[in-house]
């Protein structure tokens, strides 16, 4: 028997004479460092090829302190940034307050919202463009489905969705959250799943049921993964492209765009390359602070998604 | 003498009372969660089933009247307007979305097995940058990829998409991959290391068949990535060789297009994400929930 085999069928050590030392010592010697170089290899082309290259080149393209003159002088991208700071507010903190109390939800043991997951997890296996354009769809004028179901159900007249800035909003925010709360409900219910049910048993012997439960044993142990999740959410709802872009068209005129689509309107229907460049990097002296708050969190704690 | 009996009968009718509604409470919140589901769904269904090309969506039907494959038929055989490449955008769609998977989860899982198995030192550094990649989002990178895909002579060409798709995706799945990789014990390499394995079979035949739950997550992850895409796919591919995705968001202002046929197209290109997720389920479960059987 190999002694690969013999760890495999003994389990891991209950005590070892000597002091457990990982296989490789703090330093690879000879060959060993040299394939561990040769996988990482790979992964720094693609990083410096893809995502380093071309970030110094967009920090290049809008280095000209004349085009921030122009960016604050157009309105056009105050209103932006008052969009995406509401889109993006809102989108990820009701997404993720909802995913946390659904995901109690599907904690339930009954076999039909088992079953229901299967279905609630749809939207996220959904592509985007295709949901996107359904909604705009259901959306449209008096003759979308969602204007002829509160007109046959409720008696009510429904708006003109994408002609109003704040409905057109709305509609975005509604649909970002409808494509991605499934999966982050599906993160809390494996991180829920995991509390041991001795917790909830002593917690009930003390008097916390229902909703105090919730809030003083469920909640704070799952503090630091919610606040992992809500930052690593809000960096990716800014790059957001999709949505703004097919439900509401950004219209009416422009009133609903964010800064992805601002960016891309600037630079390929505009032709001005930089201003588009400029108008996403004004929002890095957000995004990078956030990505050091989620370096450091994950860093400190030990946190399993 | 039972213990439910000592309860007070007021508190064990408040119990039962309190069960009950949870229960009403449970059926109407999933009688909600099911329609808001489902209702873009129906929405597609009800389009692509119309018999007339693209009537129902100006009608304004909530029920079908008479349903037909007529959508499905054109756009099998390709004689749809605006579709008559389907099968070779289809085609290109599913090209960027395998490679993106392929290539994420092997490089992704290369560069975590040297970080966090081989140890190497300063390996942390390569976790951080790649978590800094999220501080700017790839939509924001759009205007200078498309510039130096040119210098990298990828203009128009498939390999553009899938670079910069590998590239958003690692982060997140090397994320993934270093979290599950604690549930391994280091025993396993420290015995295959005395029995003379190389790296190389350590990570063939140790860390890839243990780590299949956390490879599953960031596969279907990946496919999914690319298969949400509609910008890097726009800008970067020329009208002539371009994906599914690109036609159906170009298209779905113009009222002429043959709605039925379009959306017939839409239906069959969400579903092999879907297959792919039905078919790694037990993994992508045992994967999120860090479960360390491999089943």
């Amino acid at each position: 028997m190999s002694s690969t085999q013999q760890v495999l069928a003994a389990g891991p050590p209950v005590s070892a004479k000597a002091p457990w030392r990982p296989p490789w010592h703090r330093r690879l010697h000879g060959s060993d460092f040299t394939w561990a170089i040769a996988f990482v290899v790979p992964y720094a082309a693609v990083f410096l090829a893809f995502v380093v290259y071309p970030f110094g080149h967009a920090l290049w393209m809008a280095s000209k302190p004349s085009l921030y003159v122009d960016l604050f002088a157009d309105p056009g991208y105050l209103r932006t940034v008052v969009n995406t700071v509401l889109f993006v507010g809102i989108a990820v903190n009701l997404k993720m307050f909802l995913a946390l109390l659904l995901s109690g939800f599907f904690l339930r043991r009954r076999w039909w919202i088992k079953a229901l997951l299967a279905v609630y997890v749809l939207p996220w296996a959904l592509a985007a463009t295709q949901a996107c354009i359904s909604f705009h769809w259901m959306l449209i004028g008096e003759q979308g489905l969602v204007n002829r179901l509160l007109d046959e159900w409720l008696g009510i007249e429904g708006p003109l969705w994408f002609n109003d800035r704040w409905l057109g909003l709305g509609a975005d925010i509604v649909v970002y959250i409808w494509k991605w709360m499934p999966f982050w409900t599906v993160i809390f219910l494996a991180a829920r799943m995991k509390i041991p049910r001795d917790i909830y048993d002593s917690a009930q012997i003390d008097g916390a049921i229902g909703a105090r439960r919730f809030v003083h044993v469920t909640f704070p142990l799952l503090a630091n993964l919610y606040l992992l999740c809500t930052l690593l959410s809000t960096l990716w709802t800014v790059g957001d492209f999709t949505t703004v872009f097919l439900v509401s068209v950004g219209g009416p005129g422009g009133a609903t765009d964010v800064l992805a689509t601002l960016g891309f309107h600037y630079a390929f229907d505009a032709a001005q390359p930089a201003l588009g460049v400029a108008a996403v990097i004004s929002a890095l002296p957000v995004l990078i602070p956030l990505v050091i708050l989620l370096m450091r969190r994950l860093h400190t704690s030990e946190v399993r998604l | 003498m039972s213990i439910a009996l000592s309860v007070p009968q007021p508190a064990r009718r408040r119990y039962r009372l309190r069960r009950r509604l949870g229960d009403v409470g449970s059926v109407v919140l999933a009688i909600v969660l099911l329609i808001w589901s489902l209702l873009p769904v129906y929405q597609m269904l009800l389009i692509a089933l119309d018999p007339e090309e693209g009537e129902i969506e100006f009608s304004g039907n909530i029920w079908p009247s008479e349903l037909s494959l007529d959508g499905f038929r054109e756009v099998v055989m390709q004689e749809a307007r605006y579709l008559e490449d389907f099968w070779q955008q289809f085609g290109n769609s599913v090209f960027i979305g395998l490679l993106t998977m392929v290539l994420t989860v092997l490089i992704a899982s290369l560069a975590s097995f040297a970080v966090s198995r081989m140890r190497l030192s300063k390996g942390s550094l390569l976790t951080n940058a790649a978590l800094l990649t999220y501080a700017i989002p790839a939509s924001f990178l759009i205007v200078p990829y498309y510039g130096i895909m040119h210098g990298y002579g990828l203009s128009n060409s498939l390999w553009a998409v899938i670079a910069a798709q590998v590239a958003f995706a690692i982060p997140f799945a090397i994320l993934m991959l270093q979290l599950y990789a604690t549930l391994i014990p280091f025993e396993l390499d420290d015995a295959a290391r005395v029995d003379g394995a190389s790296p190389v079979q350590l990570y063939l035949r140790i860390y890839l068949p243990l780590m299949t739950p956390a490879l599953a997550v960031v596969a279907v992850y990946a496919l999914l990535l690319a298969w949400n895409d509609y910008l890097y796919q726009a800008v970067l591919l020329s009208p002539r060789n371009t994906t599914l995705a690109v036609t159906q968001g170009l298209l779905f202002t113009d009222a002429d297009a043959p709605w039925n046929a379009m959306m017939a197209s839409a239906i069959i290109y969400v579903l092999p994400p879907i297959a792919l997720l039905f078919a790694l389920r037990r993994y992508v479960v045992a994967g999120l929930t860090m479960a360390d059987d491999n089943g």
